[in-house]
Formats: structure tokens, sequence, C-alpha cells
């Protein structure tokens, strides 16, 4: 029983055929993504899937796994709010920006809003150095980036983000 | 410069779009190339251009193409788009604003060494960049300039993007491709060469982003036109990022060999009223500290004249600029830590020392460190020089060696006597 | 010569293949170079950095390719600036590697205090400690103090269980990835890699059961510190309070070399007691590797369930006796007029048991029979395996074809060589009626349905009709430069087994692939010793049970047929009287007349020959259990009250009436399987363990004798005699025999710590059959035949073929050829 497999076929497919037939191990980063993409960390009964749908071993999956960041092996926050504070993001702020969001939230630099939603965390470079402070947001199966930041800007991304899961709750 | 060759985006509004690029030479190149050159022509044209490697290494990439050994089939060609460097955003900037160019330039590098797959390896944060391309993939399949037999010559090539997920170290060339064979992206033992053995064991050719958008231009207005710019040795047009204490930050694309000084005050508008300039780097977090004075200042940034005046590579042109309100201790732990987060541990001085080093730095940072501390950060950098397995250990160093020493005060501040 | 280079290593100069690395190189001169990563087995990844030289080569002018000279004429010799790693560098002609300048000392003592940073120095309470490179190091060279922090330094778990077998320190392991890559690239068990990265790097496993890879224990050996260590020896003792006893592996036909580290336990009444076995280097058998089961399944030794008095039946009760007694017994017996006498013994005794035992009934007139299930031990004689043969130096132009053999389960040590041969360029062909762990390494896979397995190979034979899907493989066989035929016994019989010989015999032959070097027939047998029991006259019988039945004296030497079959059970009932050579009180033992307790393998000396003719010497590794005799010494005793000189004193003396009567071991002395000779790769001297924990071999290579055809002699294959095997048909299921190595064996049993792995007491049938019979996974069935039934589970297998269904041997149930059953679903009581 592949759940992965039976629930995103296409993709799956798609993923495959970007790679000779024979290499499928090649495929094991962007079905992580996909198994990611849920309920932003892949859970560890997906590894089983990824093993049997690229032919590698879970232990090797979850090597993988536990190689690059951007994939998260716990529950957090459905958003993950990364903050660049690598040095040139440094030198223009971020770490004071981040620092004031951080009490704006009420959390702690990695941790989750109580609502759950919200991940906030320090990374490093982003590759928008000339656009501090900046963040990019992982969730909901994709990365954005947000630059040229201020508090109440991102507070404003924030709020809507926040409408946006509330409304979806009242829809079921 | 009147017209911009990599930013054209600047003169050129919506060249983004493949109608636009078409109408502004888009692919004349790649046309002109695949109707009627050999790949070798292309090879050579490339090489008598001087065009070198802005990945940071600055390798001729004519000489590069020709290590591709032709008795093992089939070739790949990786387009290095990790661009993750701290004060490196060129390449993403080319791919958002300019994709094209850089895509025509991907397909004329893999025309020449015969790939007929291609890959486009991104750092995972490029996430929105990646999607565009893949439609933009789709937009040149559907009008015939990608996929089989190519307008009719004969020749097929297929372009895939593939995501890392957020790790430094695979934008080093053999990290890269462990990445992209579905793996931890640890680097090779090298010999052999990606050129020899690359992705899934094969001839591999892997080039910067910025370096294949250099390529139209080169094969459509030839080696001779391309070589009227920049210096002898450091021939062209080169992207330098711009980040730091600088009032105006940004990419600036200017011919190489313009000096420290021009980038910095006539581009980048000076650094903020009231400050001094301290230091640059110019390599991103790779690079030495360097002092700025005069003979900075007058220095041009071209592959030879940095090292040669300097002592210190150009590296990637990511120019970070330091004024007088910056400790250099607190930026020396800010690189280490970098560093620290990035090494992928396959090397015990890499992994080890720059777990050590950041130990110590943030020891100083909490202000509990001695005095002996500075002597043994340096040391440590010291002992891990020319003994780790990729460059990205002997990186880890070179802020750290060159910060203590010619700013050791800062770091006194933060210790106790 | 164009494939040798001179270099100089520390101002001497040799002379090595090229291609060779540096710091094998300079193991020739016996300059031992430290290293980490490196493990001679293993291409080098250069990762711990520990072997840094200065490497110098000759200067050449860049324009002219010509020499640079210095002043005085010699050639001038260019040192790069930075140091190199001795284990990636591979040697060139007139390099010089120096590797004791003051620059290349502080590159070491630097990775040294570098590793050391993240290393917890907890060497007095480390299993590792006193045979590890790490410590060794450190006390010979390292700092004399601590320039990092204490509190700094990063503390991890320290009792990780990679699964019951491998326990991990976390805070003990430098990342060498030398475990990572045994498994995936040597044994191709991919079951244990790193998590996360840099300083953050940690072994893990997701296999279930944890680090599932029948090899897991040799990556304690190669560990080259204390991280890995097995469930069964940590904290155990300290090495150096250990002695060392050479022995040679009891479990299957490959005969691997080992060392039982013993010491004196108060807890054992101050008697030696085996603390764990290792490997002991043989690079034409085992090189330096052991599989789990041979590691660990020495338990039975202590067991407490073992006999240790003879005992004789008295009124229809066992009871114990004297030794003298029970021998009075049996001599009584024997002394009789025309008494037919049968011996049936088991593969795992020793040459001189069954030398002995084969004496003694022949004096008799009697019969010796080998209790087991497999043919060919005289065909292998005389077209087995070349002298000199070795898989090792098998590769590219070489041909392995193994056939009915599952080569993992069956002989592991066999199937990672074959495995590595393949990898090196040998064209492997694999034919089966299943799939199996050695396909994915083959050029060639046939699938045939079981009984077909002859002729399958006849398809090979020289003018043979070749069905399209085999064109390719038979192209390859006749393209071999050398061939080898493996065959096992994957889902037979011993009908099927001898028709599978001969076949494979007559391949061999006509294709005139044997009597040389890398070519022959090879079996893989059941047991330790059964080609030994070939050798000492001992044939399989294919009427076993009227055999026994029609004896008046059985003599029953390690095997335990009744246990193993209720029809031999039945037959045993019937004969007059049945003397029981045991370690156990087995069901044969339970209607013995007569038991005598045997010593076990490890209590005393011997020979094996191994599948591959390779005659080994093991010795005592431990004293006896008080009571106990070995098998020869009890038979010698017999034949002497009956006047027949038969050798008791010694095994030593026995292998010389052996070299006397046996044809095939003239060549054979017992001195002489004790003699070694510098092995390479040299695993390091025993004070340095850079390749891992003592695999000296000083107690012998062993020796092959010579195949008949090797001796040039005429050969007797009989081969024209066809044999004849039986369809086994009838209505309900064909159930076919197959090998598991974590079997049910009485000799694995006592080994709790792999309890959990042994097989289960299932049939695994294939997904057509489970359909048929409307059969669940993991339902409980009755299975019955016209001589028993019993009760197991089903277990489906999607990879088997249609009307395919298996049974591991041992495993409770009696099926030892392929025998027809009929299935009942057990009625459920539904629920109240
Ligand atoms: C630690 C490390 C990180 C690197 N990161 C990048 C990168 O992000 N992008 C890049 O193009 N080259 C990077 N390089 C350089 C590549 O290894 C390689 O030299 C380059 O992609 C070659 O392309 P070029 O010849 O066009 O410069 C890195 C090298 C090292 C050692
Ligand atoms: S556990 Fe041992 S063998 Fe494995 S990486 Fe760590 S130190 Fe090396
Ligand atoms: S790098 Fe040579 S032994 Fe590890």
């Amino acid at each position: 029983m592949n759940k992965l497999l039976k629930k995103y076929p296409n993709e799956i497919e798609k993923i495959l055929s970007r790679y000779p037939a024979d290499q499928t191990r090649s495929a094991v980063m962007p079905l992580l993504f996909l198994a990611q993409r849920e309920e932003g960390f892949v859970p560890s009964d997906t590894l089983a899937d990824i093993a049997e749908i690229t032919g590698i071993s879970e232990t090797d999956i979850t090597s993988v796994l536990g190689f690059y960041t951007l994939f998260h092996e716990q529950p957090g926050g459905r958003y993950y709010i990364q903050i660049c504070t690598d040095l040139p993001c440094a030198l223009r702020g971020s770490e004071e920006y981040l620092e004031t969001l951080c009490q704006k939230l009420g959390v702690k630099e990695g941790e989750t809003t109580a609502d759950g939603l919200f991940t906030v965390e320090a990374v490093k470079c982003l590759a928008a150095c000339h656009r501090a402070p900046m963040f990019q947001l992982q969730g909901d199966g994709e990365i954005k980036y947000y630059e040229d930041q201020s508090v109440e800007k991102t507070l404003a991304v924030i709020e809507a983000l926040r409408e946006k899961a509330k409304q979806e709750a009242a829809n079921g | 410069m009147d017209k911009k060759i990599l930013l054209r985006h600047l003169d050129v509004p919506n060249i983004n779009q493949l109608e636009v690029y078409r109408q502004h030479d888009g692919f004349k190149a790649f046309e002109k190339v695949i109707s009627s050159m050999k790949p070798a022509e292309v090879t050579a044209e490339v090489k008598s251009s001087g065009l070198r490697g802005r990945g940071g290494a600055g390798f001729p990439t004519g000489i590069k193409w020709n290590f591709l050994p032709n008795d093992s089939w089939p070739h790949y060609v990786v387009a290095n788009a990790d661009e993750s460097e701290p004060g490196t955003f060129k390449d993403r900037e080319l791919m958002e604003s300019n994709p094209f160019q850089f895509l025509e330039g991907l397909m004329l590098a893999s025309f020449a060494v015969q790939a007929n797959l291609s890959y486009i390896y991104l750092r995972g944060e490029f996430w929105e960049i990646a999607h565009d391309l893949d439609q933009k993939i789709q937009d040149l399949e559907d009008v015939g300039l990608l996929g089989e037999n190519i307008l009719g010559s004969g020749y097929s090539l297929h372009l895939r993007t593939h995501l890392g997920a957020g790790a430094y170290i695979c934008g080093e060339e053999t990290a890269l491709l462990e990445s992209l064979e579905g793996k931890m992206g640890q680097p090779r033992l090298r010999p052999p060469f990606p050129a020899v053995e690359g992705l899934y064991g094969k001839p591999t050719l892997i080039n910067n982003v910025e370096t294949l958008a250099n390529l139209p231009p080169i094969l459509l207005n030839g080696a001779d036109w391309y070589r009227g710019f920049g210096t002898e040795q450091s021939p062209g047009v080169k992207i330098f990022s711009l980040s730091g204490c600088i009032n105006k930050p940004g990419n600036y694309e200017l011919p190489l060999g313009v000096t420290y000084g021009e980038l910095i005050n006539t581009y980048g508008g000076g650094v903020p009223e009231g400050r001094t300039l301290k230091a640059v780097m110019s390599a991103g977090a790779s690079s030495d500290i360097v002092v700025v004075d005069q003979y900075c200042l007058d220095t041009p940034l071209a592959y030879e004249t940095c090292m040669d005046r300097l002592g210190a590579p150009l590296g990637s042109a990511s120019v970070i600029v330091i004024d007088d309100s910056v400790n250099i201790a607190w930026l020396v732990a800010k690189t280490v830590n970098f560093f620290k987060h990035e090494s992928c541990g396959k090397c015990t001085p890499c992994r080890e020392g720059t777990f050590w080093m950041n130990s110590i730095t943030s020891r100083m940072m909490r202000n509990e460190a001695s005095a002996a501390d500075i002597d043994l950060l340096k040391n440590v950098a010291l002992q891990m020089q020319g003994k780790c397995l990729c460059a990205l250990g002997e990186f880890s160093t070179m802020a750290v060696v060159t910060g203590i020493d010619r700013f050791r005060s800062d770091f006194e501040k933060h210790v106790r006597s | 010569m164009a494939d040798k280079v001179t270099l100089t290593i520390d101002n001497q100069t040799v002379t090595v293949p090229a291609g060779m690395l540096v710091v094998d190189a300079a193991k020739v001169v016996n300059v031992d170079i430290p290293v980490f990563c490196y493990h001679p087995k293993m291409e080098p990844v250069g990762m711990c950095r520990m072997c840094l030289v200065e490497v110098g080569r000759p200067m050449r002018d860049r324009a002219t390719g010509e020499p640079i000279l210095n002043e005085d004429g010699t050639q001038k010799i260019g040192f790069s600036p930075k140091l190199e790693t001795a284990c990636t560098t591979p040697v060139s002609e007139g390099m010089v590697v120096v590797t004791d300048t003051q620059n290349a000392k502080e590159g070491r003592k630097a990775i040294l205090e570098f590793l050391l940073t993240s290393h917890p120095l907890d060497c007095p309470v480390c299993d590792k400690g006193g045979e590890c490179p790490l410590q060794n190091l450190t006390m010979e060279h390292g700092p004399g103090e601590s320039r990092f922090i204490f509190d700094e330094k990063k503390r991890l778990q320290k009792h990780v269980p990679l699964g019951e077998l491998i326990y991990l320190d976390r805070e003990r392991c430098i990342q060498c990835a030398r475990c990572v890559r045994f498994e995936h690239d040597i044994v191709d068990d991919p079951v244990i890699h790193f998590f996360h990265r840099g300083r953050s790097l940690e072994i893990q496993t997701n296999s279930e059961p944890g680090f599932d890879s029948i090899f897991s224990g040799n990556t304690t050996d190669i560990c080259p510190v204390g991280a890995l260590t097995t469930a069964d020896f940590r904290f155990g003792a300290r090495p150096w309070e250990m002695k060392k006893a050479p022995s040679i592996c009891t479990h299957c036909a490959v005969g691997c070399n080992m060392t039982y580290n013993i010491r004196r336990e108060a807890k054992s009444g101050g008697q030696t007691v085996i603390k764990r076995a290792m490997p002991r280097q043989n690079e034409q058998v085992n090189e330096i590797w052991l599989c789990d089961k041979g590691r660990l399944g020495y338990h039975f030794v202590e067991s407490e369930a073992r006999l240790s008095s003879p005992m004789v039946r008295k009124q229809g009760e066992l009871v114990p006796v004297s030794w003298e007694e029970a021998y009075q017994v049996v001599e009584d017996k024997l002394r009789q007029d025309q008494v037919r006498m049968v011996s049936l013994a088991g593969g795992r005794l020793s040459n001189e048991d069954l030398f002995n035992l084969a004496q003694l009934t022949r004096s008799k007139n009697g019969k010796n029979v080998l209790y087991s299930t497999m043919a060919g031990g005289d065909l292998t004689a005389q077209v087995g395996l070349g002298l000199g043969s070795n898989f090792s130096d098998m590769g590219a132009g070489d041909v392995i074809f193994v056939v009915a053999s599952d080569l993992h389960q069956e002989a592991p040590i066999w199937w990672m060589r074959v495995k590595q041969a393949a990898d090196r360029g040998a064209k492997l062909i694999v034919a089966n009626g299943r799939p199996t762990r050695l396909d994915k390494f083959a050029s060639h896979v046939i699938r045939y349905e079981y009984g077909q397995e002859a002729e399958t190979m006849d398809v090979f034979l020289p003018g043979a009709a070749v069905p399209e899907s085999m064109v390719d493989a038979v192209k390859t066989l006749t393209e071999a430069k050398n061939a080898v035929v493996i065959y096992g016994s994957d889902g037979l019989g011993l009908d099927e087994s001898l028709h599978l010989a001969k076949s494979c015999a007559k391949l061999v032959t006509d294709r005139g692939y044997y009597g040389k070097v890398n070519n022959g027939l090879l079996a893989v047998w059941d047991k330790a010793n059964t080609q030994g029991a070939w050798d000492m006259g001992f044939q399989p019988d294919r009427n076993l049970k009227a055999t026994l039945r029609e004896a008046d004296v059985a003599f029953i030497c390690a095997a335990d047929p009744a246990g193993d079959d209720p029809v031999l059970a039945k037959a045993l009932q019937e004969t007059d009287f049945v003397v029981v050579y045991e370690l156990f009180l087995t069901e044969t033992a339970k209607m013995a007349d007569v038991i005598f307790p045997v010593q076990a393998q490890p209590e005393r000396e011997g020979t094996f020959t191994n599948g591959e003719r390779r005659v080994q010497r093991f010795d005592v590794v431990v004293n006896a259990l008080p009571g106990t005799q070995p098998d020869y010494r009890i038979t010698a005793r017999i034949a002497r009250q009956l006047g027949l000189g038969l050798e008791e004193k010694s095994p030593v003396l026995v292998v010389r009436q052996i070299a006397q009567k046996v044809n095939n071991y003239k060549s054979i002395n017992f001195m002489d399987l004790a003699k070694v000779e510098e092995q390479w790769p040299k695993m390091g001297r025993e004070d340095l363990y850079y390749a891992g924990t003592s695999y000296e071999n000083m107690s012998g290579l062993g020796v092959q004798y010579p195949t008949a055809a090797d001796r040039g002699e005429e050969l007797s294959l009989g081969l024209l005699i066809k044999s004849e095997v039986q369809p086994t048909t009838g209505s309900g299921v064909r159930v076919l025999p197959v090998t598991a190595l974590y079997d049910r064996g009485r000799l694995l049993q006592p080994t709790n710590l792999l309890n959990h792995r042994l097989t289960k007491q299932a049939i695994c049938f294939s997904t057509a059959l489970a359909e048929k019979y409307e059969l669940t996974d993991g339902e409980l069935i009755r299975v019955s035949t016209p001589d028993w039934e019993a009760e197991v589970r089903v277990e489906v297998d999607s990879q088997l073929g249609d009307d395919v269904a298996i049974v591991a041997r041992s495993n409770g149930l009696p099926v030892w050829e392929p025998v027809v059953v009929q299935i009942q679903h057990l009625v459920t009581e539904p629920k109240a």
C-alpha cells in the first residue's frame, strides 16, 4: 500500500520522468518535498513509500532527509518564517528585525506561535542580501520570498495568512 | 557601458518573456550554432573569448569543456544555480529577470559537449524560480527550440530543473552531483573530476549560471568582441553583487577591471552618511577580510589583480562592504557560524574545526573568552588549512586568519584579559 | 616493467605494482601510516585526513618535458606545498614520500587533535580500549593537554541499539564511514547511514529489524574506535585479559577462519569460556569477514542442556553409566555374529571422527551413510574447484554460474565474494526457481520451474538446443576464460540433487572448465564438513528409511533423524540397537540404546574440509565439558575392544592414517595445516589495528587437496548412468525445501541473541497458490501428508512463481525433499 503513490500518482510520474529510467534515486529529494507538502514535515510512514518508489533503502532516504535543512522531520508550524540573519543581512539590521518580530509574536527564535501556524527561524543566506531584512515563507508546499521587510509589513503578511487559515477552517 | 550584456532586463522591459527575448536577438546564437557550427568550433570560440568561470574559481570555460572525453557517453551538463555564498545574489536576478539568456547559454554549452539531457541545479529556496523555469522550458519545447531534433538539426536536448533543499555545500560541484543523484550532499574525492566521471558516473560539465548567460552574446558577436571588455587575463563583463554597509546595494554589471573605489563609491553610492569604509570581502563569507585603503580602492576587480595586489581571490565577486560601525570579531563569529552550520561533516578538519572555532567565537560574543582564545582561534584555523577535503573548510578559515591579523583590537574588545 | 613503479618512502626504495596507494606501498617497507577511514578492503575516500604525508614528484620542464636536475645531476623533486592523503594517492615513478618531517607530523597531530575534540576519551570503559588505533595514536603523539574546553564538548547518546545485535556509542563515532561503506559497497545492505550533517552526523538505521544485515558484526571489527560493539561482547571483557584460540566456523561449508577470545572466569568455576568470536585472516577463504551466524552462533558450547555422561537403556529407561560400561554394552552388541551395522553421520563431524567411524563400520561390513540430501561429493573431489582457485582473483573474463542456490543464505561469505567478483567484472549467471539476492549482480538470470534444474544446465552443454531466452547466457559461458559452477540445494531433495550434480559435472567437463585454477565445480554443502564426509567414505542414502529399519546396529553421530522426520523416527523404532554420539538429548538420542556424550568442536582438535576442499585445522579453545569425549576417540575405544587398531590419542595420528588410506588426502599432513605465509593486504601489526581488530593468522591457512583432475588422474564420474527423479505429483500443494541462514537448527538455538531473527515456522506460498487455496498472510493452517501433519503459519511472497511453495529446512517441518501436502484451514471459533 503505497499511500504517497496513491495520493499523487501524476506528480510522482512526472517527477520520475525527469531522470533517466535507471536513476530513480535522483527522485528522492523531489519526493521528499512532495511528502512534506501536506503537513509541513515528512511523516515517517512516507519514508517506506519513497523507498519503494525509488528502490533505495529507507535508511538511505532518511540520510537525505536529515542532511538538508528545508526538510523537516518533526511537525512544526504550518508556515515557516525563515529570516536570513547571515552576515550581509545582519549588516542591514535583520537581527533586530527578527528580535522585534519574535517579541510581537510572543515566541523565541525556533519556536512556533500558539496557534500552531508559524515557526520563526533564523536561517543562513538566502541570496537576497541587498533586500534585507527579508524572510522566506515555507509552507503549503511552496517557498516564497518576502524582501525589504519591516516588522509591520511582515505582521501584515502574517495576519493575511491567519485570515486564510480561519477561512479554510470555517469552510471545513 | 551603454548597453547591458547580461542584466538586459534593465534595458529591455519584459525580456523574461520568450517573444520579447526573441525580438531582441534571443536564440539567434543557438540557431546559428546548431545549424552551422560543429561542437568543437563552439568550444574553440568560447576558449578564445577568454571567458572564465563565474562560479568563483575563474577557471577558463573553453578549456574546461575540452576535458570531457569523447569515448564515454552520454555527456551531461549541469547549470550550477545553487548560489548560496553569503553576499551573492546575481544568478538569482539573471534567472528571474533574463531567464532565456541563461537557458540559451545552457543550451549552447549542451550542444558544445553534445549532451542531450542537462540539469539546472537550484538551491531549494529558489522554488519559485524553478517553477518559472519549468514553464519557460515548456515554452521552448512548444516552439521547438528544445526537445527532439531541434529545428531539424538532428540535435536533441531536454532541460530539467532539480531543487536542492538547503545546503551551501551543494554549490561545490561534486557535492552538487551527489545531491542530484539523490544522496547527502557530501563532496566526492577528486580525481576523477566531474568532466570524466560526473553525474551517474558519466562525463559532466558544470558551469555557473552567469558563466552560461555570457555564452549567447559571445557566440553571436564573437570572441573578439567579448575581449573588448575587461582585462587581458579577465576578459568580459561581470556581475558584482554589492551588499553590506552600502547606500545602494544590488547587482552591477561592469567590465572586469573596474576598481574597488569605482564599484563602491561611484556605483554603490558609498557607505552610509557619517561612516567610513573599514574593510571589504570580495568573495562573500569565504573571503579574506581586506583593509580598505587607497591601494585597495585602486585595485582593479579582476581575477589576476585581486590576487596579485591584495592576495585575496575575486571569487564570485560578491562584495560585502564593511564600515567602521562593525566589529570584525562579531563579523568573524558570523562567518564561522555559517561554515559550522554548512560543513557537511565528511572530513575531520572541517567538521571538527568549524565546530571548535564556533565554540570559541560564540564564547567571545558572550564575552566569556580570554585573550589566549584569540591566538587559539587563529591557530585552529591555521591548523585546518591545507588539510580539508574540499574548499569549504579552507573558506571557513579565511576571515578568521585575516580578521585576527588585521583587526586584532576588535577581538580584544571581546575578551577578558 | 611498465606495471611496476619504483619510489622511495622514508628513504627506503620500494617497487610495487602501479596503481597501488601510497599507504599500502608504505606497508611493504614496514612504514605504518596511520589511517582511520581507509581500509584495505574498501575504496579509499580520503575523509578522515589522518594519513597526511609529504609527497614529492620528479620535476619536469613544462615546455620540453625534460627532467629538471639538481646541481649534482640528480633528479630534482618538487614537493607540493600541501600535505597529501596517502590513502588516496597512487604511487608514481620516482615519487618521494616522507612521513616523518616536522610538517607531516604536525599535520597528523592536528587531525588527531581535531578528532579528540569530539571524542569522549572514555577509554577506561570502552570495549575497544587496548585495540583502538585512536587510543594508541593519542598515547603516542597526542597533545599532552586539551586545548578544547571540556564543557563545549558535544555530548551524545551512548548506548544506542541498532537492532538487538549491534550497539552504537554516538560520542565515540569518528565519522569515518567504514561501517556505512562496508554495508553499502561490500554487502549491499544499505541499512545504516549517516543522519544530519557536520558535527551532528550520526549513524542510524531504519531497517526492521534494526541493522538488518547478516554481516553486521564485521562493522564492529572495522570500526576503528569503540563506537560499534556487538551485544554479544560489549562490557564482556577487556581485550588484554583474553587469550586467543584459533578455530574454524562450524556452521557452513565456507569454513571461515576464526579466533575465539577466551578467558577464565569465576562464574564458570575458573574454567575458560568463550567471550567472542573474531575473524582470522585467510585471504583464500573468508578474507577478514564472518557472517553473524558464525560470529554469534557458538553459544551451544556453553548450553546447560549438554550431555555429560554416557547413558545406557535399562528396563526401557536411559540411565547414566560409566564410560567403561557403555563401551562394554556396545562391544557386546558388535561382537554378535553378522550384525548388520549402519553408521549415519552428520557433516559437522571432523575428518578424524568420520574416518574412524567409517573404518569401524567397514570392519563389520556395514554401511556408511551421510546424513544429507545433497549429492555430488564424489564429483567435486574429481572436478571440483581447481587447485589454487580464489574468488578474490576472479573478475573480468571469468564466469561464475550459480544454480539452485540462495547463496546469501546457504553460504554468506561465498555470496559476498561472488558478488565482489561480479563487481570486478566477472560475469554471473544465476539460475534458480525464485529470485535471490544474487540476481541483482548477475549478467544473466535464468528462472526455471523447480524440478527443471538439471535440464536447465543441460542447455549449456555443447550441441544442446538453446531456447531464445538463454542464448546470451550460453554465449557468455562459452566465451568465458574461466568458469566456476556452483550448485546448491534450493528446492531440491536428494534425487534432484544427484540429477543436478551430474549435469553440472557434465557441463564443466564437456566445456573444459575443470582441472585449472579458477575453474570447476563447487557444491554449497549443507554442513561444514560434508565434503570431508564424502572423502572419508560416507554417502547419502536414497532409501534411508529402509536402511535404518533393516539395521541391527545403527551408529548415529551428529545427526537427529528422529527429530527431523517422523518417518525416520518410525524406522529407528524398528532398528534393533541404536548408538548415538551427541551433544544434546535429541529425539534420536531419546530412542538410543547407548548414548555417548561428545565434545563440542571448540573443545577439541580436528580438521574440516571445506567446500573448496581446503583441509583446515581447529584447535582446542576451551576446556571440554567434564564427562565428554571427542567422537573419534569413542569410536577408537570401541574398535580397540574389538581388536581393530584405530588411533585414539590425537587427531595428528588419525590424520596420518587418513593420508595413508584416503587417496585424496595423500598430501595432507597435520603440521602443514598450521603453516602460515604473509598475506596481502597486510592488515597492520597487531599493536596498530588500523584495519580493524586482530585478524592475525598465526595458526594456519590450511591445505587444499588437489582434485583427481588436478592430479591428472582418470576420472570416473559415472555420468553415463542417468539419475532418476520421480516427479513429485499428487493432488495438493508441492512444498519445496530451501535453506535459511538463521534456521532453527540445534546448534543455533542456544544463541539467544538471534532468537528474533530465526526463521518463522511457516510455509511461504506464491500469491497464486495463496489465492487458489484462499490463504491469507499470517493465517494458521494444518498441513498434512500420509506421514505427518503440523500446524504452520502462512506467508505469502509475491516474488514466488505461480505454483511455488517453500519452507526452510531445520525449521520444524519435516520437509527435506519436495513433498505434496494437503492444506486445511483451521476453523476459527466465532467470537462470543
Ligand atoms: C563550498 C563551495 C561552494 C560553491 N558554491 C557555488 C555556487 O553556489 N554556485 C556556483 O556556481 N559555484 C559554486 N562553487 C564553485 C563550483 O564548485 C564550481 O567551481 C562552479 O560551479 C563551476 O562553474 P564555473 O566554471 O562556471 O565557474 C562552490 C564551490 C565551493 C567549494
Ligand atoms: S561508527 Fe565507527 S565505523 Fe562507523 S563512521 Fe563511526 S567511527 Fe566510523
Ligand atoms: S583520509 Fe587517508 S586514511 Fe582517512
